[in-house]
Parts: C-alpha cells; sequence; structure tokens
C-alpha cells in the first residue's frame, strides 16, 4: 500500500493508533461474547450439580472419540489461522489465501462431524422435544442435559458458520491485494474470533463428552 | 500492540502440538476411573483451562499485546467468575437452613 491515507480513517492520527483501536475494540467483543456463552455455561453448571446422575447418564450416549477428533480439527484450523495471520503481517499474499482457504474447509469438516452427531441424536430419539426417549427415571433431567447439548454446540457451530463468511469476505480481500504488512488488521482481527471460538469448544468438549465418564 | 510482533512457525508448532497433545491427554484420562470425589472433572476441566492459556497467550497474541489488551481480557474472565460464582453461591446454600425456595 503506497499511499496509507487510503486504509487510515480521518479520526485517526496514524496507522497504529487506528490498528490499536480496532484491536481493544474486538476484545471487547469478545468480552461481551464471554458473557454470552457465560449465561449458557452457567446453566450448565447449575443443573449439572442438581442432577449429576442423569448429566452422566445422558454425556455416555455422546460419542467420545467424534467429539475428540472434532477437538483436534478445531485446533487444526486455528494453527492454519493462526499461519495466515503471520503471512498478513509479513505482507505475503499467496499464503494467506492458502491459509484461509485450509481454516475454512477444517471448520467445514467440524461442521460435517458436528451435524453428523446431531442426525445420530436424532435417530436415537435423543433431541429434546415430544420425541425425546429415554429410560423413565432419568428422563426428564436427561433432557435438560440434551438441551443444553443441542444449545451450546448449536450456537457454537453458529458462531463456526458466521466465521466462515469473515474467512470468506477476507479471501475476497487477500485477492484483491488489500492487505500489506503494513495493514492487514481485519486479518487479525477475524483470527483473533476465530481463536476464541475454539476456546469454546475447548469448554463444551470435555463438559458434554467427558465428564460423565466418570463422576 | 501485536502486528509488529512476527512469531516463528516454529513457535506456533510447538504450541499446536502441545494442544494436541492435552487433547488426547483429556480423553485418555477422562477413561480412568480416579475415585468418586470429582478429580476427573477437576483435571479435565484445568487441561482445558491450560488449552485455553495456550491459545490466548500465543495464538491470540496476548502474551505480545498491550497492558490495555491484558485489562479486557481479565475483565471478561471476572466477569465470568462473578456469574457462574454468585449463582452458584446463591444455589448451593439455599437448604443451609432448612428454609424453602
Amino acid at each position: 500500500m503506497s499511499d496509507l491515507s487510503i486504509v487510515r480513517a480521518h479520526q485517526f492520527d496514524d496507522i497504529e493508533q487506528q490498528h490499536d483501536a480496532s484491536w481493544i475494540g474486538m476484545w471487547v467483543f469478545l468480552g461481551t461474547e464471554v458473557m454470552f456463552f457465560g449465561g449458557m455455561f452457567t446453566g450448565y453448571t447449575l443443573y449439572r450439580n442438581a442432577y449429576p446422575q442423569a448429566f452422566a447418564s445422558a454425556s455416555n450416549h455422546l460419542d467420545i472419540w467424534l467429539g475428540t477428533i472434532n477437538t483436534a480439527v478445531l485446533i487444526c484450523s486455528s494453527f492454519t489461522m493462526a499461519l495466515a495471520v503471520r503471512s498478513a503481517q509479513l505482507g505475503e499474499r499467496k499464503p494467506i489465501i492458502n491459509f484461509l482457504l485450509l481454516t475454512i474447509l477444517l471448520g467445514a469438516v467440524f461442521l460435517g462431524i458436528k451435524f453428523t452427531e446431531y442426525y445420530f441424536k436424532f435417530e436415537e430419539h435423543l433431541v429434546p422435544g415430544a420425541a425425546f426417549n429415554y429410560e423413565a427415571s432419568l428422563a426428564r433431567p436427561a433432557e435438560i442435559f440434551f438441551s443444553f447439548y443441542f444449545a451450546m454446540t448449536g450456537m457454537h457451530a453458529l458462531h463456526m458458520i458466521i466465521g466462515i463468511g469473515l474467512l470468506t469476505v477476507l479471501i475476497i480481500k487477500a485477492r484483491r491485494g488489500r492487505f500489506s504488512a503494513v495493514y492487514h488488521t481485519p486479518v487479525e482481527l477475524v483470527g483473533l474470533y476465530w481463536h476464541f471460538v475454539d476456546i469454546v469448544w475447548i469448554f463444551l468438549f470435555p463438559l458434554l463428552y467427558l465428564v460423565g465418564r466418570h463422576l | 500492540m501485536s502486528s509488529g510482533h512476527v512469531l516463528s512457525v516454529k513457535l506456533y508448532a510447538v504450541i499446536f502440538g502441545s494442544l494436541i497433545a492435552l487433547t488426547l491427554t483429556t480423553t485418555g484420562v477422562a477413561f480412568m476411573d480416579l475415585g468418586g470425589g470429582g478429580l476427573n472433572a477437576v483435571i479435565a476441566l484445568a487441561i482445558a483451562v491450560l488449552k485455553a492459556l495456550l491459545v490466548i497467550l500465543y495464538f491470540m497474541h496476548a502474551r505480545y499485546s498491550s497492558r490495555l489488551t491484558w485489562v479486557f481480557a481479565g475483565a471478561g474472565f471476572f466477569w465470568l467468575m462473578i456469574l457462574i460464582g454468585g449463582t452458584m453461591d446463591d444455589f448451593l446454600t439455599r437448604n443451609w437452613f432448612g428454609t424453602i425456595g
């Protein structure tokens, strides 16, 4: 970018100040996201404490191996995202696009596995509602567990879908040569978002898939 | 400020390897019966916190960011603790004195 005034909004003294404002703004947004997911995590903690046996029993109906594979897939996608940001910092256009494409691909694999799991849950009558079927003594609290399961993984999946949309926009911009070693703030900020969504999963995985194995 | 700090591919790879190793560890530990004291859950959550810290400090560059970034990241965690802590110390202590609801 030869003329930095193209990318610097007039209210900022310089491009660094503009970058710092965007960076902090993104962390503030992620703080609101912590609160958003935090409400669901709090609800989960509350009901798990109230019905530990039913939550353990219901948790064992989730596929621990699909959960482990998906965790690994998401960590891979965070790795490729981090490398995309690194390429952006170095001003390398082609590697940015390739790493972003890889990140989208891994995100799609995650969603594919996730929706396969959803399909199994429908087949097994484990989706809360009229068709929910579970051993009678634990049925009501087990239904609560699966309500949390679908609400939390569903909101997480929605964040992944939004993330894939943001990555697509980045690829289009990168192809048009909008990023350089001096200006690549959008790549960094989407990177923060993607890593945050990864962190949400890092906590969902043990809480939903693992802690039910042994109380 | 982060854009001035370019980390090496090797460092990212080490963090990535650690995250994968911790994932396999936490799945492995889930199959072990560590007694009924909730130790399984404590270890699973401790590993999750460790993984989250690695992602925040290195992938999200928090370690190389301004103190102001730390304040905002810390504030998110602090308010989350108020949310969970405040709710649980209500619900867990409700029946201490035998009163209803």
